[in-house]
């Protein structure tokens, strides 16, 4: 299954590029906010130390100019493209990260952070609380993504990086991308959300709040006290599952699966017979693998607490932005549509921001941003060039 | 022409920029502010590879994002017979620059004429190349049409030009040009 699906994403996006072409890369840490400086979060609360797990690829040139920051979605963690050692599978967004690919490692410098709250190195739930030594769970505070922009902010400090080149990122990590536009405009030369929203919306809300209620509704749960015993497998497996079905479309999924059965048809009457039923299964059973079911809790809360906007106006909220901005969204994308990516174009727009909008062709729902990488590449490369040539055209504010 | 037409450093938003040609070329030569609106996702990547403004949007819609005056110029270059609703797009074009620049094919030039009355065909001329069944432009027009329209709304024409094979055409223009080219305010 897991070839199949390797398989599938290679077709999907169509790129002969070699998967993993980065080679071996590793997994760094950088620990801050030692006490007595602790890391203050937007809720007030005060937590240290942090720790924040990060890969980079290329290199950072002389004048540190070329730094491409990549924040992650909300299952995606530091490691974006090349493999690990002793790993088959490359890292998430390797069709776009790389040598000669969408975001060159031969020319940018490329950074990218697990977040804060995450459970992939970086301080999260699962991590040990100092004052009890014992994991926080839900002791860990509530996190913004204005927290963890703040967090990614202290690691570009501690590389050094003035200004970035770009922000690029999809999703949850478009709202990333738009918390440096509106917290650091002067930190980014550059920002590239896809397939992101100013603010999460009911609709949105609601299939993270189910994904929640799942986790919660499984015993093992145990009020996210269950690191010394079993997991919550199941509710987190479910959640993720909701989710999975979410990130496809109604073609995507015909394409798929159509009505195919699966082959073995197991005893009970109720045993998944559709191989949508047992893709989901699979895919939910993976996810428990590798995820923590508390950070899923924290990080799906941050996501929906997200509204740039924030009492703000929507023409005042990029003003002064100096940064050249590309949105992109996808037309088979329902759970963050492509009027929500126009609803940020007419902020740029009102706030005379050089942007650039692109909705792209793809039948891959909210996924495209992982798997429609082709034409979403040459966008996002052909966008860097003239940034980081220093041309700058647009605006139109008189 | 256009060129001649639009001040240094000015702000220039082109309704239907194609490739970005026309914002590329003013970029160079007149250090415009330049920003586009094309429908074509191909005709996109052409323009963000050159590091201009674009939005991937139509035109018919309208331009509310935008308010009033908030370009010195908004171009209407060949695209202005192609849009569904002529009247308010000129109109949105009109409110939102101070300026217009509206290009489009002279439909009743003396070959098109020609063709019609005594072939008893649609005309196909160098600014006509569409056959009648690929054609995208949906309004048919002619200089002496779009005068007649701006003089019925007061649209105020401060200059015009007129073209055939790329060079200038004063003689009866409405007869021997293939392209009119109007600047206006309103």
């Amino acid at each position: 299954m897991n070839k199949l699906s390797q398989e599938i994403r290679s077709l999907y996006s169509g790129q002969t590029q070699t998967i993993g072409s980065l080679g071996n890369v590793e997994t760094k840490y950088f620990t801050f906010a030692n006490p007595p400086d602790l890391f203050t979060l937007e809720s007030g609360e005060k937590i240290g130390p942090l720790t924040l797990a990060y890969e980079t690829y290329g290199t950072l040139d002389e004048g540190k100019t070329n730094a491409v920051l990549i924040p992650h979605a909300l299952s995606g963690d530091a490691h974006v493209a090349g493999t690990h050692p002793g790993e088959k599978k490359p890292g998430w967004w390797d069709d776009m990260v790389g040598p000669g690919k969408g975001i060159d490692t031969d020319k940018y410098f490329v950074v990218c952070s697990n977040v804060l709250g995450g459970c992939k190195g970086s301080t999260g739930p699962c991590s040990t609380n100092p004052q009890t030594r014992k994991p926080y769970g839900l002791g860990f505070p509530i996190v913004t993504i204005g927290d963890i922009v703040e967090a990614q902010r202290h690691l570009i400090d501690y590389l050094g990086i003035e200004k970035l080149l770009a922000v690029v990122g999809g999703s949850m990590g478009g709202m990333q991308v738009l918390q440096w536009m509106v917290g650091y405009p002067d930190r980014i030369r550059a920002a590239v959300p896809v397939a992101t929203a100013l603010k999460h919306t009911p609709q949105q809300i609601a299939f993270n709040a189910v994904g929640r209620q799942a986790v919660m509704a499984d015993p093992e749960w145990k009020k996210g006290n269950y690191y010394t015993s079993s997991v919550p497998a199941k509710g987190l497996a479910v959640a993720r599952m909701i989710g999975h079905i979410t990130y496809m479309s109604d073609a995507s999924m015909a394409e798929k699966f159509g009505r195919r059965t699966k082959p073995e048809k197991g005893s009970f009457k109720f045993s998944a017979e559709y191989e949508v039923e047992g893709y989901l299964r699979y895919k939910g059973d993976n996810f428990v693998k590798r995820f923590d079911a508390n950070s899923y809790l924290y990080i799906t809360k941050a996501i929906d607490c997200f509204n740039i906007l924030n009492g703000h106006s929507l023409d005042s909220i990029f003003k002064g932005l100096k940064a050249k901005v590309l949105v992109l969204a996808f037309k088979s994308d329902w759970l963050y549509p492509s009027h929500q990516s126009q609803e940020i174009v007419k902020a740029c727009k009102l706030a005379g921001v050089d942007a650039s909008y692109c909705e792209l062709n793809s039948t891959y729902g909210h996924d495209a941003f992982l798997l429609e990488t082709e034409e979403q590449a040459k966008l996002i490369s052909h966008f860097l060039r003239p940034v980081s040539n220093g041309k700058h055209y647009g605006g139109y504010q008189a | 022409m256009i060129l001649s037409w639009i001040n240094h450093g000015a702000s220039v938003l082109d309704l239907g920029c194609g490739d970005g040609e026309l914002l590329s070329l003013l970029i160079r030569e007149k250090q415009v502010r330049a920003q586009g609106i094309e429908l074509s996702e191909q005709a996109i990547h052409s323009c963000v590879a050159s590091g201009l403004s674009v939005f991937q949007e139509d035109i018919d819609t309208g331009l509310s994002e935008y308010s009033d005056g908030s370009f010195d110029f908004v171009i209407l270059n060949q695209t202005f017979q192609q849009v569904r609703k002529p009247v308010f797009v000129l109109k949105e074009a009109l409110r939102v620059g101070r300026k217009t620049i509206v290009g489009f094919p002279n439909f009743v030039n003396a070959s098109a004429r020609f063709q019609l009355f005594f072939r008893g065909k649609v005309p196909v001329t160098n600014a006509l190349p569409y056959e009648w069944y690929d054609t995208p432009n949906l309004h048919f027009l002619s200089i002496a049409d779009f005068r007649d329209y701006c003089k019925k709304r007061n649209i105020q024409i401060e200059n015009s030009a007129f073209f055939r094979k790329n060079k200038s055409v004063r003689l009866l223009p409405n007869l021997f040009a293939e392209i009119g080219l109007f600047l206006l305010s309103s």
